[in-house]
């Protein structure tokens, strides 16, 4: 319950220097490319060899879709059912994407290489800096951190995990939900994130039993669209309400 | 080879979306609306995710060791331990209880 807010950091900020930047950086990259660990070895518990579970940190390198991509296939869902719940997962680093091309102004030829590193911890360090220069040495060197940590940690969790043999007796397959987790909470700030949260878990788990693998997570993406419509349904009733308009007649849907 | 494919699959669909991110113009997908679905679906994802792999057995619901190992993850968050500690919480905790014979 500290309270930092009183701190003018705006005044600071402007000369931030090139060290401090790269601090942070750091601090991200480090912390986070050695929960690739916990990605190896869930993946070669879950039946992945070890090539496939390195080319999924080397190729797709966005923790929660690999995570996703590696239950589903464990569950025993089709490849493309499988993939699917991993694209839509990763379909945020998109918006992350054009907010980076603004701070970062990249020329056209260097963005395919920048891409693969547009995921949540670079885009949470680079929008975190005062100037063009910081923003640039943020995501770079958060980037390369948690690139080059990510893959070697997932390379020692996945043959740690080949030598204890059954990952399940050490409580390894609770690594995955527990990621998921960490990942989520941060982001249920409102009571909209909840409901779609609760709406989510509800379904993911109702429709378990009579969907085909992986299906069921996809239906429950749908819980996003279904809040928002009902919130702003709701929203539409207590304004026409409030000018006392009489009882809508449904009509008049936009 | 099946595991190949949603690799593939998976590999491509995430560069492309992140590359997309980089190349399209501002403004494009810039609509409150879009903006705020694509806010909430990671949300809905994570949130069916964590439920599933915690809860499910092939294609039944159980309560068993994992459980009490994602509640202890929940009870880290909210003590807001860092990540892996979080992590370690929830796998320490489910070896436990399987020791235990739970």
């Amino acid at each position: 319950m500290t309270e930092r807010t009183a701190l003018p950091e705006a005044d600071t900020a402007e000369d931030k220097p090139d060290s401090a930047v790269v601090r942070d950086a750091l601090g991200v990259g480090v912390a986070v490319g050695l929960s690739g660990f916990a990605f190896g070895v869930t993946s070669a518990g879950s039946g992945l060899t070890l090539a496939q579970t390195c080319a999924l940190s080397l190729l797709v390198f966005t923790g929660a879709s690999q995570f996703a991509l590696v239950g589903a296939l464990a569950a025993g869902g089709n490849p493309l059912t499988a993939a699917a719940g991993a694209f839509f997962l990763g379909v945020r680093n998109a918006f992350y994407g054009l907010r980076l091309s603004q701070l970062l102004a990249l020329p056209r030829a260097v963005r395919p290489f920048a891409a693969q590193w547009v995921i949540d911890e670079t885009t949470a360090v680079a929008l975190a800096q005062p100037t063009r220069r910081a923003v640039r040495i943020g995501f770079t060197v958060t980037g390369l951190t948690l690139y080059l940590l990510w893959n070697a940690t997932t390379l020692l969790g996945a043959l740690g995990a080949e030598a204890i043999g059954d990952t399940d007796a050490w409580g390894l397959d609770a690594a995955g939900p527990a990621v998921f987790l960490a990942l989520l909470a941060p982001m249920l700030t409102t009571a909209t994130e909840r409901a779609v949260a609760a709406l989510a878990v509800l379904l993911g788990l109702g429709l378990l039993p009579v969907l085909p693998a992986g299906v069921p997570v996809l239906v429950a993406a749908l819980a996003a669209p279904l809040v928002l419509w009902a919130r702003g349904r709701r929203a539409e009733a207590a304004h026409q309400g409030g000018e006392g308009h009489e009882a809508p007649t449904g009509e008049e849907r936009r | 080879m099946n595991v190949w494919i949603a690799i593939a699959a998976t590999a491509v669909g995430c560069y492309a979306v992140k590359l997309a991110g980089l190349l399209v113009p501002a403004g494009a997908l810039e609509r409150p609306l879009v903006r705020r679905l694509a806010a909430l679906l990671p949300v809905a994802l994570l949130a069916a995710l964590t439920a599933q792999q915690t809860f499910a057995d092939g294609r039944a619901l159980v309560l068993d060791a994992r459980a009490a190992g994602v509640a202890a993850a929940a009870v880290a968050l909210l003590l807001r331990a860092p990540f892996l500690l979080v992590v370690a919480a929830a796998v320490v905790v489910t070896a436990g209880v399987r020791a235990m014979g739970g």
